[in-house]
């Protein structure tokens, strides 16, 4: 970023999550003193600085909003960063926990806490895009650190980076990783998947599970239908699209059909006996 | 604000480099501490009941999820309750190389929370790059250490953060020879820096704080308990992980949305202190004497000497990891079909940051009926609310506020307190008047 008089300030900030994706400046190793030596991170919890407050160039947000806190905290952010990024699943597309919009998330609260009224949680987990505007989405559970990495330094140059949202097919032709669907007839999620971690799935022999969300022009109807058609139950082919990405669409669309091809199926049986 | 009897509170809203979000409230009363709570409001992410109705596959990849920093550990002690429920015992190929991938794990996270999150205590900066403008070498080995603890993890699992090689049974994929080849090439000089880590970790000025706690961790009947083992403590409990619920008992706080746990009623200490304390003779000879010769006495009532612990454990994890490649080769079949049967079963392996409980329940088609896992640092938190109790008393409830909230948080952080396993973590901040 071409600030001219000052280096510029980045803020890692942290909402429902793993913690995973900040990682991805944690385990830089030797560019992460490199990046404190080039910029300012006025706050990053996790590493050591905070000011939570801070007027930055580039927030990075980790983490869904969960709680009945979160959007005033995020609104905050967004009003003092002049880019706000998410990195990784639960920023963007609400992350494994968003499974629980599904369901009644009370129900679950009391099924984990003895004494749920203490315990503050939003009945959906959702992607930081449906509170603020959001100028650069990084997907992946986790995120990678060279895409982390790659994205700040585009950024501090003065520009977004283009983010190659191509599927997971395409990763794995360049890296000439033999097909797991053809081949061993894996239920590979890799063909609508976005490409981003390198197709490691595929690469270590098993079948992509969409950690980095749907592909762009995914077909995600078609291979439902082909995972049906080759043997997967209905309700086996609901939980493959609802899992880390469940929140983001089509993912979320064509789950929730094939969940309710289960429960009609289920609702027919019951009359037929 | 007298010296004798202050009266007063301190909030500390956010913690730092701490994993999670957290908070620390003292309220003062006469010169002594009236309450201390440990506040975790890290949302909950309900991972026991996400998990109903998943396959076994999907719970492996799923509670990696739990935490960024541990992964592996989830994914360890939920695939030794799987396995125990499927009849199945991994080849001892696949035992050999789940340990190397493990002992990556306490590389990584032992180093990142020694360099990154609790060393620039004890030098007094704020964060690892502030300190590794004065103390660039052991900052870069140290980031070089956690580096390949990763390089291990990936080798097994395809990344580092949410590795993909783990399934009921094995592994998707064994590395090849020359990879490993590679990769202990590394290990090896490791193995001389870990010993440095040892000696500088031993001469950190490290405040003399000795107290009463009762150490809980794995013991195993050869090795340092990583994978597997029996649950004891130094107060001679003794038990296979499948009676866990019998002696610990996990309860709701107001304060917290992780659970607390107690031992009999009573709160104890998991981590590497615990698991050190009651293990020194499972250490190899030259490691002991190593050491004998750093001038730290093991067992340490003192959980200051946490850091060496880890320091120490990161040479454990070397050695191990240079032991188990000695001459390997990869598996022909680095797993065993699974079948899909019924039944409840237990998991318990030794986390970076202690014991790690899983159990089980799968249906007739080896679906999650029922889960429930206990992370070590829930298990802490009535330990570090008794610690911290105790430290700040002693460290002079009379100093100024931030005087004891830098002190209270280098406690905490002697716990290396995950919160995001525990739901998520601390939040420490002082309220200035």
């Amino acid at each position: 970023m071409t600030t001219g008089t000052r280096r510029a300030r980045i803020a890692v900030h942290k909402f429902s999550s793993c913690d995973g994706c900040q990682l991805a400046f944690l385990n830089l190793g030797e560019p992460l003193l490199t990046l404190a030596e080039t910029v300012d991170i006025l706050h990053f919890a996790e590493a050591g600085p905070i000011d939570e407050e801070a007027e930055v160039d580039i927030a990075f947000v980790e983490g869904s909003v969960a709680t009945s806190q979160d959007a005033a905290r995020l609104r905050g952010i967004r009003e003092r960063s002049r880019y706000l990024v998410t990195i990784g699943a639960c920023a963007t597309a609400g992350g494994i926990q968003a499974l629980r919009n599904l369901h009644d998330a009370d129900e679950w609260v009391s099924g984990v806490y003895a004494q749920p009224e203490h315990i503050d949680l939003l009945a959906d987990s959702t992607p930081i895009a449906e509170t603020v505007k959001v100028d650069l989405e990084l997907w992946g559970c986790p995120v990678s650190g060279e895409q982390v990495l790659g994205a700040t330094k585009a950024m501090l140059a003065g520009h977004l980076p283009r983010v190659d949202h191509s599927a997971v097919c395409m990763e794995c032709k360049r890296q000439q990783a033999v097909c797991v669907m053809v081949s061993q007839g894996r239920p590979c999620m890799g063909p609508v998947t976005s490409t981003g971690c390198g197709a490691i799935c595929p690469r270590w022999q098993r079948d992509c599970y969409a950690c980095y969300g749907p592909a762009v022009q995914a077909n995600v109807s078609a291979l439902a239908t082909h995972l049906a058609d080759t043997g997967m139950p209905a309700d086996e082919v609901a939980r493959r699209l609802l899992f880390i990405n469940g929140h983001a669409e089509p993912f979320r669309a064509e789950g929730l059909d094939w969940q309710a091809r289960v429960i009609t199926r289920q609702g027919s049986e019951e009359e037929q006996g | 604000m007298s010296h004798t009897t202050r009266t007063g509170e301190i909030h500390v809203p956010i913690l730092a480099r701490v994993e999670g979000e957290g908070a620390l409230d003292i309220r003062i009363a006469a010169g002594r501490i009236e309450a201390l709570k440990l506040r975790i409001f890290e949302p909950p992410r309900l991972f026991e009941k996400l998990l109903e109705g998943r396959s076994t596959q999907d719970v492996i990849d799923s509670v990696a999820r739990i935490c960024g920093i541990c992964p592996v550990a989830y994914q360890m002690s939920a695939v030794a309750a799987i396995e125990s429920i499927l009849g199945v015992t991994p080849s001892p190929w696949v035992e050999a190389m789940r340990r190397v991938m493990y002992c990556g794990e306490w590389l990584q996270s032992h180093s990142l929370h020694i360099h990154l999150l609790a060393a620039p205590d004890f030098l007094g900066y704020d964060s690892a790059p502030a300190m590794a403008k004065d103390h660039p070498d052991e900052v870069r080995r140290g980031l070089r250490l956690q580096g390949l603890g990763n390089e291990i993890i990936r080798t097994f699992g395809g990344r580092s953060v949410h590795p993909v090689g783990l399934c009921p049974g094995g592994f998707f994929h064994a590395p090849d020879a020359a990879t490993m080849q590679r990769l202990r090439e590394q290990l090896a000089k490791g193995l001389e820096e870990a010993r440095e880590l040892i000696a500088w970790t031993a001469g950190l000025p490290i405040p003399e704080d000795d107290q009463d706690f009762v150490s809980v961790s794995l013991r195993h009947p050869r090795d340092y308990p990583i994978t597997a083992g029996r649950i004891v403590s130094d107060q001679g409990l003794d038990i296979d992980p499948a009676d866990f619920e019998q002696r610990f008992r996990e309860f709701q706080v107001p304060h917290s949305t992780a659970l607390h746990a107690q031992l009999d009623g009573h709160p104890y200490l998991v981590g590497p202190l615990a698991r050190l304390n009651n293990n020194l003779d499972r250490l190899p000879a030259d490691l002991r004497q190593l050491l004998d010769d750093c001038g730290v006495a093991f067992p340490s009532r003192n959980m200051f000497h946490s850091i060496v612990a880890r320091a120490v454990e990161i040479h454990v994890a070397l050695a191990e990891a240079l032991r188990l490649t000695e001459d390997y080769e990869p598996a022909a079949e680095p797993r065993v079909e699974v079948p899909t049967r019924a039944g409840v079963g237990f998991g318990c392996t030794e986390a970076p940051r202690g014991i790690l409980w899983h159990r089980y329940a799968l249906d007739d088609e080896a679906r999650v009926v029922e889960a429930q896992i206990v992370p070590p640092t829930s298990q802490n938190q009535a330990r570090m609310e008794e610690d911290l109790v105790t430290s700040l008393t002693r460290f002079g409830l009379e100093r100024d506020d931030d005087a004891l909230r830098l002190h209270g948080e280098m406690v905490i952080r002697n716990y290396d307190p995950c919160i995001s396993c525990a739901t998520h973590f601390l939040d420490f901040h002082v309220v200035r008047k």
